[in-house]
């Protein structure tokens, strides 16, 4: 069978980027998708950071329809019945195109159309069911009775990657590993969103939630501005909603998240427009597939390629960034004629060079240090805790503020050998 | 809003065909937990007693894939939809 040069499995970021860094070297590349278009099968948060992939992705993220420029941070430490927030902008956010807020089914759609505009087959409404083998090599991939024989298949079919599943080169997933989102758009119009958030047109707000929002479950809940939308959700991890006791329906925290006082007067008016969930990963370095085999490699989300630090979450930049690194290395194979395991091993080897092995690796003790149960209901519940001691004046005189935080922070085990412990391992992340 | 009305707020092309197959021998011999009754975002399993089945809407199905994840007795086989059909998202 004639063989093209590549077919990528999943149009998300790192299959489009891929196939862009592919395209303008001249391969022949065929994006095969399951959706109706890119992006209707991919859910973000989110935003994207676009510094660490503005010099690889080239000429690709020219004109992106971008929703806000993101020039507001904010961070919400939710007690049960009180929080204390961070707010954070610079000059600095302000001034340089850093971070944007954005929405898949609009910008990968976007994306794959510059795309078939350098002539890329990009294929819709077609499931990748299977790989086709030479041997031990991979050698494409079929679709329905669609059969397309490539020198190399990319596995960028999302975190279920059920490819790299075949290919031998993920194993079975486990519920430690992986969070599930929930998320809902809610229309408000771009004025009041101006307003409600402290920004201009133009620009946007990031806010991440840690505590009771999830009750306790490692996780948390997010709210990015868009232009004329909100994206507002939950992350919980799926070990812990299995532990949880007693048991809490999925869904119902992304009800009782949104009917917290913080949030209702931030979406009041709104309108619900859709409501979405896609799973991530969360393993961190230690949750990274095998990267290649014999004629094939694993991009984005399928790899595992997502870094939750806590205070930052971030997948899009890694997906654009592996995607853009497993095209050079395909090229090179392609000159080499050699599209061996051996030969696409330079894939992981160029990795390590970039953020995308270097900050996972870097935060590797990431997922261990935020499996704790402190940070989702000890912390959240004290820190605003202290604040509502020193700024409530009840019945009769108040204490000193000095020594109502010294006796909080005593009585509420602050002071303690496993706190200061966990102070101590700050270091390791 | 209740969330089988949030799930009709999105677009959904229904195959006729399940794309998530339950193995009830499993779930009758091996599991205690019932996971997947409360995992789902989209709440979609749900336990009928009269047939001793677990029960799956597919229909309104997000595809997220956590239910499977979920499932550590591997009674919940799971695929996408075919191409075409299932969730598609406007937003995302």
């Amino acid at each position: 069978m004639d063989k093209i040069d590549v077919v990528i499995a999943g149009g998300g970021l790192a299959g489009l980027a891929c196939a862009y860094r592919l395209a303008d070297k001249g391969l022949q590349v065929i994006v095969v998708e399951r959706g109706d278009f890119p992006g209707s099968k991919n859910v973000t948060g989110g935003r994207l950071y676009l510094m660490p992939v503005r010099s690889l992705a080239g000429d690709m993220l020219d004109d992106a329809p971008f929703e806000r420029k993101v020039v507001r941070e904010r961070w919400s430490l939710m007690g049960k019945g009180n929080s204390l927030n961070i707010d954070f902008t610079g000059e600095k956010f302000r001034g340089e195109g850093h971070s944007y807020t954005l929405l898949r089914a609009r910008f990968d759609r976007w994306l794959s159309e510059k795309l078939m505009g350098k002539g890329v087959f990009v294929i819709p409404k077609y499931r990748v069911d299977d790989l086709l083998w030479e041997g031990e090599s991979v050698a494409g991939i079929r679709a329905g009775s669609e059969e397309i024989a490539a020198h190399v298949v990319v596995a960028a079919d999302g975190v279920l990657s059920f490819m790299a599943e075949k290919a031998g080169l993920r194993p079975k997933m486990t519920p430690k590993n992986y969070a599930v989102g929930m998320k809902e758009v809610i229309e408000l119009s771009e004025e009041k969103i101006n307003d409600r958030f402290n920004v201009e047109s133009g620009e946007g707000c990031a806010q991440l939630f840690l505590g009771d929002v999830t009750q306790g479950i490692f996780g948390g809940g997010f709210l990015y501005t868009n232009r004329d939308t909100l994206s507002i959700g939950i992350v919980a991890g799926i070990q812990g909603l299995m532990k949880k006791a007693p048991p809490v329906e999925a869904h119902a925290l992304m009800d009782a998240f949104k009917e917290k006082y913080e949030i209702k007067r931030l979406i009041d008016g709104g309108k619900l427009v859709e409501y979405s969930a896609h799973i991530i990963p969360e393993g961190g370095y230690n949750g990274i597939s095998k990267l290649y085999g014999n004629g094939i490699v694993v991009v984005g989300d399928a790899a595992g390629f997502a870094l939750n630090m806590g205070v930052t979450v971030r997948g899009m930049e890694f997906a654009i960034a592996s995607g853009t690194i497993a095209a050079d290395t395909i090229v090179a194979a392609k000159e080499a004629n050699d599209f061996t395991a051996k030969a696409l091993s330079d894939y992981e080897r160029r990795l390590q060079e970039t953020f995308v092995m270097r900050d996972l690796a870097a935060c590797r003790e990431m997922p261990e240090f935020l499996d704790n149960e402190s940070f989702f209901s000890y912390y959240p519940d004290n820190f605003p805790g202290f604040l509502e001691k020193i700024m409530w004046f009840g019945d009769g005189p108040k204490e000193k503020i000095g020594a109502t935080l010294w006796k909080e922070m005593k009585g509420s085990g602050m002071l303690s050998f496993k706190r200061l412990k966990e102070l101590y391992n700050i270091r390791k992340i | 809003m209740r969330i089988d009305e949030k799930l009709a707020l999105d677009a959904f092309k229904t195959d006729k065909e399940s794309h998530i197959i339950i193995r009830h021998e499993i779930c009758r011999k091996q599991c205690t937990t019932k996971q997947c009754l409360f995992v789902c975002p989209g709440h979609l399993y749900s336990y009928n007693e009269e047939l001793d089945e677990i029960v799956v809407e597919f229909a309104g199905c997000l595809e997220c894939g956590t239910c499977m994840v979920a499932c550590q007795d591997g009674a919940i086989d799971w695929a996408y939809p075919k191409g075409e059909f299932g969730v598609q998202y406007r937003y995302g």
